[in-house]
């Protein structure tokens, strides 16, 4: 594909200011603002995942501290 | 164990869907009928096969559920339809913006492409509801799967219907009278389409390994919250 290789250094063709480009540039925005968005919700989910590990982490802790007394 | 391979494949996604954006906007000829608004079809047409496919993949997992009562399979088939409906959702809104420019309204109700997809798409919507409408995690997931099963074997058979059915409105992609893309636009939409299926793909290992990390999590948690003179847990120490 020697075209694509001359092709894809070069600089982006400016977008067409009429409607067209607005609902191309629209489209495309969407579909980055839904993966943005489930990243962000995913984001979420493994800073709770985190925090449970840490309290978990913490009841172990506790626990190691509790069977040590008792062996005292 | 889910999240074996995930750094690579998610390195090989950014650089595919990169590829496919460069080749979409520097290479891709404008389309002599609809011009620049043309581009929306490597991402709306890519997007929604991958959608279905990834319906059609949530009943196999179903089948091998249903055969092997092993949970990962309605792990894999919850996710696959879970991934397959944020892409639908994708495929609804492109389309929406794709119809107003070329055909000057958001939605057509006669055009039959369109209003199978929408259907296909509220069936799985309602996949959630009906999964969470169970409580035992054993029946809700044999339920989930036969669900998954009916609704996989529709997809197919839903596409069929409508590739049968006379549409004078949307267009076909592969196989017209005038021999379908050139090779350029071809390639283009070839690429688009590999770069979305390693999107799905990739989404699909990523939630699994958060689910997975959550069930181990609980599960630690369970083991530590029960009672240590029970015997049930081996983490848990018997401290009184």
């Amino acid at each position: 594909m020697p075209e694509l290789a001359v092709l894809l250094p070069l600089g982006a063709p400016a977008l067409p200011l009429d409607e067209a480009g607005k609902y191309v540039a629209g489209a495309y925005v969407v579909f980055v603002v839904l993966l943005v968005v489930y990243v962000a919700i995913m984001a979420a989910k493994v800073q709770r995942i985190e925090r449970e590990l840490r309290e978990v982490a913490a009841i172990a802790e506790e626990r190691k501290e509790q069977r040590e007394e008792v062996r005292a | 164990m889910y999240g074996k391979g995930l750094k690579p494949l998610s390195i090989a996604t950014v650089a595919m869907l990169a590829l496919s954006l460069s080749l979409v906007f520097f290479y891709a000829p404008l389309d002599g009928d609809q011009g620049f608004i043309q581009k929306i079809f490597y991402l709306h047409v890519p997007l929604a096969i991958v959608a279905l496919i990834g319906f059609i993949a949530g009943g196999v997992f179903a089948i091998a559920h249903l055969r092997t009562n092993d949970r990962k399979w309605d792990a894999y088939s919850y996710v696959s339809i879970h991934i397959s409906v944020i892409f639908g959702v994708a495929v609804l809104i492109t389309g929406a913006i794709w119809a107003k420019a070329s055909w000057g309204h958001w939605w057509v109700w006669d055009e039959p492409t369109l209003v199978s997809f929408l259907i296909v798409f509220l069936l799985y919507a309602t996949y959630y509801p009906f999964r969470y409408a169970i409580e035992d995690r054993d029946r809700q997931a044999r339920y989930a799967s036969v669900f998954a099963v009916t609704a996989g074997a529709f997809v197919p058979l839903n596409f069929m219907a409508v590739r049968m059915a006379q549409s004078l409105v949307h267009p076909r992609t592969f196989a017209t009278a005038e021999g379908g893309m050139p090779g350029e636009m071809m390639l283009t939409f070839l690429c688009s389409l590999v770069a979305m299926g390693l999107l799905w793909t990739t989404l699909v290992k990523f939630e699994l390994t958060a689910k997975s990390a959550s069930g181990q999590v609980k599960r630690l948690r369970r083991a530590l919250d029960a009672p240590v003179t029970g015997g049930t847990s081996r983490i848990a120490p018997e401290v009184s």
